[in-house]
């Protein structure tokens, strides 16, 4: 037996032997944090996360004043990465603008992670709900995610809520096949059969003993879908589809960017820099992930 | 092939009804009077009730729903208002762009992603691996309108060597076409070439570990022809799937593409369509890049049971 499957099968049953699965959580948590992609992932996030925290503190300007006097500057001292066509300072735009990227990608992660969750183990231990739940999840896969995404934003409108119920949507298909098809394999093993045979009812088994194994699993999708959420944001934002124009994301501010390029390339180079490195972060993390939880997974 | 090819189609019945389903209820996602909201502001109350009759709207939600399966069923897409023709024939109309943007771009993925992919496990670990890699990553990570953003600085504003948007069809003018296109299919296609080198690299590393790869060397083939002549054929089968999976995804990628290069295809449409709260057109064109997604992913999965015969006896 492979040291993922023990672990797998040693989390399983977790009240049974307790010291043993700390023992190994301990080598599960050193084995991510020695791997270099996590580390370098999880920097970069950090950096992020602390400045959509501190944004207020360590931005310059008002995000959302306009100067018109100051139109297109060029990066200087005075604004470190330039203004754009309203005379906004860039270097606070895209500080702030990392707010509602990381708003959506993380509340999307969550959302899809809670509603696959309940969507697969229903699929996986019902087979009567999984014909009826499968069907409508392969609708949803059926259509180009982008899309999708954009046809409900033009029924919703413009918002924040409205990007995040639309992405959740959008990804929530994915979770719930990944967790589905878990739960299929793991149902059939033999701890789970035990638990049955001891009496345990279903929503005990599914929670305590199912649903533990597929959490690695769901980790290293999280963190795909969490990248996929904020270049999805960022992608509505830039249509005109996403959060209001007046609010600063950092699709917004590309668009911009866009009608003056010519004069001023600065005003989309680094909101895009900056979803650039938030993309590389969660993939590297993602990909860390996957290495070390599941090594049968690992790229060779 | 014929009971795989029947069962595999008979398997999309109930996927397009979903997707039909869903269409359908686009329109009743609108938040509020969805007829108040498509005509705006400044209408009668006399308006709105014609429009909310013409569109079948006050009528109960199953029987509309019916109503649209067998319109959609008859090839009837409903009518744009603001074009003021039929949606299925401003969709014909703007259909051309996307496909020609696409098939561009698929090329560009294919020709970049697939050696790249065979170089970096030809020789693995070495610098020609890290380096090619490192660029799937970052080809992963750098976001497709962005990339397109700084193609148009750099080489349409800064060098002047290629135009910064617009279209010419290929069937008018060839020579303006491809100029109109480098930008817009090299940006777009990029991106998925790093999922293509990625997957080449790991079927092709997992090939090249067989024990015929190790005859074929003892035998003293060159690198070049083990390669080519034996390791390449093997590790194509799950690559072919991965083009048909890129040909999909960059049906999406188009969208935004054509909106950064003013191409007038179905994404410039859509959004258009959005702004001018057109929801015929907005339902029309989610439904065919839906079941052109479908169709496309069929084919895959047809093409690669054809390969691999295995497939069909699953």
């Amino acid at each position: 037996m492979t040291e993922a499957a023990v672990d797998g099968a040693v989390a399983g049953s977790a009240e049974a032997v307790s010291p043993l699965t700390e023992a190994l959580r301990s080598t599960w948590l050193r084995r991510i944090s020695r791997n270099r992609n996590v580390v370098t992932g999880a920097l970069i996030l950090l950096v992020l996360v602390l400045a959509a925290l501190f944004a207020d503190v360590i931005s310059t300007h008002s995000p959302t004043r306009l100067f018109p006097a100051n139109r297109l500057k060029p990066p200087s001292a005075e604004h470190y990465l330039g203004t754009d066509e309203f005379g906004r300072d860039v270097y606070s735009l895209v500080v702030h603008g990392s707010q509602i990227s990381l708003l959506v990608g993380a509340t999307t992660m969550l959302l899809t992670s809670l509603g696959g969750i309940v969507t697969g183990l229903l699929a996986g231990y019902y087979r009567r709900l999984d014909l009826i739940l499968m069907r409508f999840m392969d609708g949803l896969m059926a259509f180009p995610a982008i899309l999708l995404a954009i046809a409900l934003m033009a029924a919703r409108g413009p918002g924040v809520w409205n990007v995040i119920f639309a992405l959740s949507v959008v990804y929530l298909p994915r979770t719930a096949m990944l967790i589905r098809s878990t739960v299929l394999t793991i149902r059939e093993l033999d701890y789970v059969q035990a638990a049955r045979a001891l009496g345990r009812g279903d929503p005990a088994i599914a929670f305590r003993h199912i649903l533990p194994n597929c959490l690695a699993p769901l980790l290293v999708q999280a963190s795909f879908i969490f990248a996929y959420a904020i270049l999805a944001e960022a992608i509505l934002g830039f249509l005109g589809v996403g959060v209001p124009p007046y609010v600063p994301s950092w699709g917004n501010v590309i668009a911009s960017g866009k009608n003056v390029i010519r004069e001023a390339f600065w005003v989309s180079l680094f909101p895009g820099l900056a979803l650039t490195l938030a993309g590389l972060s969660l993939n590297l993390l993602g990909d860390g992930l996957r290495d070390t939880l599941d090594p049968r997974l690992r790229v060779q | 092939m014929t009971a795989y090819l029947i069962r595999r189609v008979l398997a999309l019945l109930p996927v397009m009804l979903v997707v039909l389903t869903i269409v359908f209820l686009l329109i009743h996602l609108i938040p509020g009077d969805p007829v108040s909201v498509m005509l705006g502001p400044d209408a009668t109350l006399a308006q709105i009730q014609a429009t909310r009759q013409s569109l079948g709207l006050d009528r109960p939600l199953y029987e509309q729903l019916f109503k649209f399966y067998g319109r959609v069923l008859r090839g009837d897409l409903g009518r744009s208002y603001f074009l003021d023709r039929p949606v299925t024939v401003a969709l014909l109309e703007r259909a051309e762009p996307t496909l020609v943007l696409t098939a561009c771009a698929l090329l560009v993925a294919v020709m970049i992603g697939v050696p790249s992919g065979i170089i970096a496990a030809a020789y693995r670990g070495s610098v020609w691996d890290r380096a090619l890699m490192l660029g799937a990553l970052l080809g992963v990570c750098i976001p497709g309108f962005w990339l397109s953003l700084n193609f148009i600085y750099l080489f349409a504003v800064r060098l002047g060597w290629l135009p910064a948007a617009g279209y010419t069809s290929f069937l008018v003018e060839p020579a303006a076409a491809l100029r109109y296109m480098v930008l817009p299919a090299v940006s777009l296609g990029f991106n998925q070439s790093a999922l293509i080198a990625r997957i080449s690299r790991s079927c092709m590393l997992e090939v090249l570990q067989q024990d015929y790869i190790r005859t074929a060397r003892a035998k003293g083939l060159s690198q070049g022809a083990t390669i080519c002549g034996h390791a390449f054929r093997n590790a194509l089968v799950p690559v072919i799937t991965v083009i048909g999976i890129t040909m999909a995804i960059l049906i999406g990628g188009a969208v935004v593409t054509e909106i950064v290069f003013n191409i007038p295809g179905l994404g410039r449409l859509i959004v258009s369509a959005i702004m001018r709260r057109d929801y015929p057109v907005v339902q029309g064109v989610v439904l065919v890049t839906a079941a052109a997604y479908v169709l496309i992913n069929l084919t895959v999965d047809l093409l690669y049971a054809f390969i691999d015969p295995r497939i069909r006896y699953d």
